[in-house]
């Protein structure tokens, strides 16, 4: 047994003349929980997809559980489970149906005595014969989770699983992804949102198809080298423009009500915003793993305000 | 309202595949309808027995062959050879100018002239009956001059005799009804297979299903086979309405029927996945399915008799596969034509099942580029 769970270098992926993934090195290990974070259209979804043999690769090779993602696809599928960014079911069929599918796609032995307990666990039994069309946003989510984790895989891709799910439902989805890991699956998951980002044991970020940063949130956070000041005031919504012109400044963004404004030096970014905004009240606070984000984007030389 | 026109009108132009249809349909139509259809059809493949070789022969040769409705291809000599052409639809006629004709016809015996027909297309061959005596008396009238014209005062010099072979009442019925088992097969199974392929695509379905341990082949037949079986319950049905609602006869084989009909629903099934592997929605499935299904009934001799096109759309007629079916069919149903006679037309349907099965593999991806 390989050691890493994926392991690709330098992949590229062009389509015509657009560059999706540019050169993308991943070494994940086994029996982790890594998080993929980027802006959209930054190439998760691609590089996942060629990860599991989807896409063919413009260049560079990889394996993925072993197996050569450009010969041995067949090997892959069967032993991950992917649930597609917008995973969708058969809507036409109940949700009995839709993971008997499944089981027999996968060859599994026994589908029906499967799908009643996977049925069970989810607390949908008394529901099998509903269409899966009618389901909620974030029961659809705890199916599609069950029916790519039906076949027991070693390495399971989710790109953005909880898109669109409520904040409850979500917690959820998370519990359950860690259920899994500590079951000793391996899993990577594409998601949009910071908090979601901190629960993974690594982080992958990629922006314009490159990997900007990869490690731990602390790591992260700690090697971006960022101070951060905040200011609650009340008369802060036209600062952000003007501080971001400053030379000290890396970042100015709003947090809600918040104003957060980020720069590398301490003493001359206090400076600046004493120069630029001296009647308003600062705090220096942690920088947060979005800011820290917001922050590198810019400095890969991507003007990308949005996460 | 002006937003939703101009909106309307942005999106019809991105869509390529609709706004090629817009486009090519209504020329294909009027290409169609001003040019290939005729309704007065001429050139009728007809085979000659000519009996009697008299210069009065071959006067009526040639009144007939400048009539433009008959087109001798053929010599029969003897009667089963001649009823052999009918029943492999090679020929619509069989003219026989018995021995003796002209002798008996300057004693003034009023010799028969004998016409058979294939009455399987009635629409097919009114026109060209109605005028073979016309062309017959004309042409004596030309000759009954001179030494003949004692002849040209009879009302009638000879007896024209029509004999109409397998409808003898000329019931259009019997020729259209089989060939509704084509028309809706290739109506239901294209665009069947069509839509489920891209259904899949649109719904974002398929990216699962390639994601999950399945090969492109199995996704062919897993999703052709349950058509299969539609398409043989369309023509049970189809088949039983035409037996019991219009007394269409039955003569021939079915099994050599259910060989053509199998071959025939194949070879509709592949087409549409190809379509399928060209079509990015649902719509444009819809489209591509009617862009095929319009020639299919037009020149596949279905509404309109094969043989009063013109050249290049009786081409384009012998490479859609529900020309050949409708040769079979009706073959089969109508006059008991066997195997080996409708073996080009098997082999016709083949070719195509192979050439498009064989793209439709070649257009299936098992990734998503
Ligand atoms: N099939 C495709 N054809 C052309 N361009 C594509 C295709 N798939 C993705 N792209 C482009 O590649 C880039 C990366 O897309 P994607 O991997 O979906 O990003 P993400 O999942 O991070 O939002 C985007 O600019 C997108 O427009
Ligand atoms: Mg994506």
């Amino acid at each position: 047994m390989t050691e890493l769970a994926i392991d690709v270098q330098q992949l590229v992926k062009r389509f015509d003349k657009k560059l999706a993934v540019d050169h993308v090195d991943l070494q994940m290990p086994r029996g982790k929980v890594w998080g993929f974070l980027g802006p959209n259209g930054s190439g998760k979804t691609t590089t996942i997809r060629m990860i599991c043999g989807l896409l063919e690769p413009s260049e560079g090779k990889g394996y993925c559980l072993g197996y050569d993602i450009q010969s041995e696809q067949a090997a892959i599928k069967l032993a991950t489970g992917y649930m597609t960014q917008k995973f969708s079911f058969w809507e036409d069929l109940s949700i009995r149906e839709n993971l008997e599918f499944v089981a027999r796609l996968y060859h599994l032995k026994d589908a029906k005595n499967l799908v009643s307990k996977t049925l069970d666990s989810l607390g949908l039994a008394s529901r099998q014969q509903q269409l899966a069309g009618t389901l909620s946003g974030g029961w659809k989510q705890r199916l599609a989770l069950a029916a790519v984790t039906m076949h027991n895989p070693q390495l399971l891709l989710l790109d953005e699983p909880t898109a669109g799910v409520d904040p409850q439902a979500r917690r959820e989805f998370w519990d359950q992804i860690h259920l899994l890991a500590s079951q000793g699956m391996t899993i990577l998951v594409s998601t949009h949102y910071m908090d979601e980002a901190e629960r993974c044991d690594h982080i992958v970020y990629l922006a314009d198809g490159k990997i900007i940063t990869q490690g731990t949130v602390q790591q992260i956070i700690l090697e971006s080298g960022l101070v951060t000041y905040r200011s609650n005031a009340e008369n802060i919504r036209e600062l952000a423009p003007l501080l971001r012109q400053q030379e000290t400044v890396e970042h100015a963004a709003y947090f809600g009500a918040a104003l957060h404004v980020s720069g590398p030096d301490k003493t001359a970014l206090y400076n600046t915003i004493k120069r630029v905004a001296p009647d308003i009240n600062w705090l220096e606070v942690e920088t947060t793993l979005e800011d820290t984000f917001i922050a590198l984007t810019k400095r890969a030389g991507l003007n990308k305000e949005h996460l | 309202m002006w937003a939703i026109l101009v909106k309307e009108m942005i999106q019809m132009r991105r869509d390529r595949v609709t706004f090629a249809m817009i486009l090519t349909i209504p020329i294909m139509q009027l290409i169609v309808f001003g040019y290939a259809i005729n309704n007065d059809p001429k050139h009728l493949p007809t085979a000659v027995q000519i009996e009697d070789n008299s210069s009065i022969s071959r006067t009526l040769l040639s009144a007939l062959q400048n009539s433009e409705y008959f087109s001798f291809i053929e010599t029969a000599n003897g009667k089963t050879k001649s009823d052999d052409l009918i029943r492999q639809g090679k020929v619509s006629f069989i003219l026989t100018i018995p021995a003796g004709f002209s002798e008996r016809l300057i004693r003034g015996e009023h010799p028969q002239i004998l016409l058979e027909a294939d009455a399987t297309d009635p629409v097919a061959t009114a026109n060209a009956i109605a005028k073979f005596q016309l062309i017959i008396e004309h042409a004596l009238a030309q000759e009954f001059k001179g030494p003949l014209s004692y002849l040209a005062s009879q009302e009638s010099a000879t007896e024209v005799i029509i004999l109409p072979h397998y409808n003898p009442e000329g019931v259009t019925a019997f020729n259209i009804v089989p060939g509704l088992v084509g028309v809706i097969l290739t109506m239901t199974m294209v665009m069947i297979t069509s839509m489920a392929m891209t259904r899949e695509v649109e719904r974002g379905t398929m990216e699962n299903l390639l994601a999950m341990p399945v090969r492109p082949y199995q996704v062919m037949i897993g999703k052709i086979t349950p058509y299969i079986l539609v398409g043989a319950v369309q023509t049970l049905i189809i088949l039983i309405a035409s037996h019991f609602l219009f007394a269409v006869p039955f003569i021939g084989s079915l099994w050599i029927l259910s060989i053509g009909v199998g071959l025939f629903i194949l070879a509709n099934l592949a087409l549409g996945f190809t379509f399928s592997t060209l079509a990015k929605t649902q719509m444009q499935a819809m489209q591509l399915t009617i862009f095929f299904f319009l020639p299919s009934i037009l020149l596949s001799g279905f509404m309109f008799p094969f043989h009063g096109m013109p050249e290049w759309a009786q081409v384009i007629g012998e490479g859609l596969p529900l020309t050949h079916f409708l040769r079979i069919i009706r073959g089969v149903m109508l006059k008991d034509t066997d195997f080996n006679d409708l073996a080009p037309e098997f082999m016709a349907i083949a070719i195509f099942l192979v050439v498009v099965g064989t793209l439709a593999i070649k257009r299936y991806r098992q990734t998503l580029d």
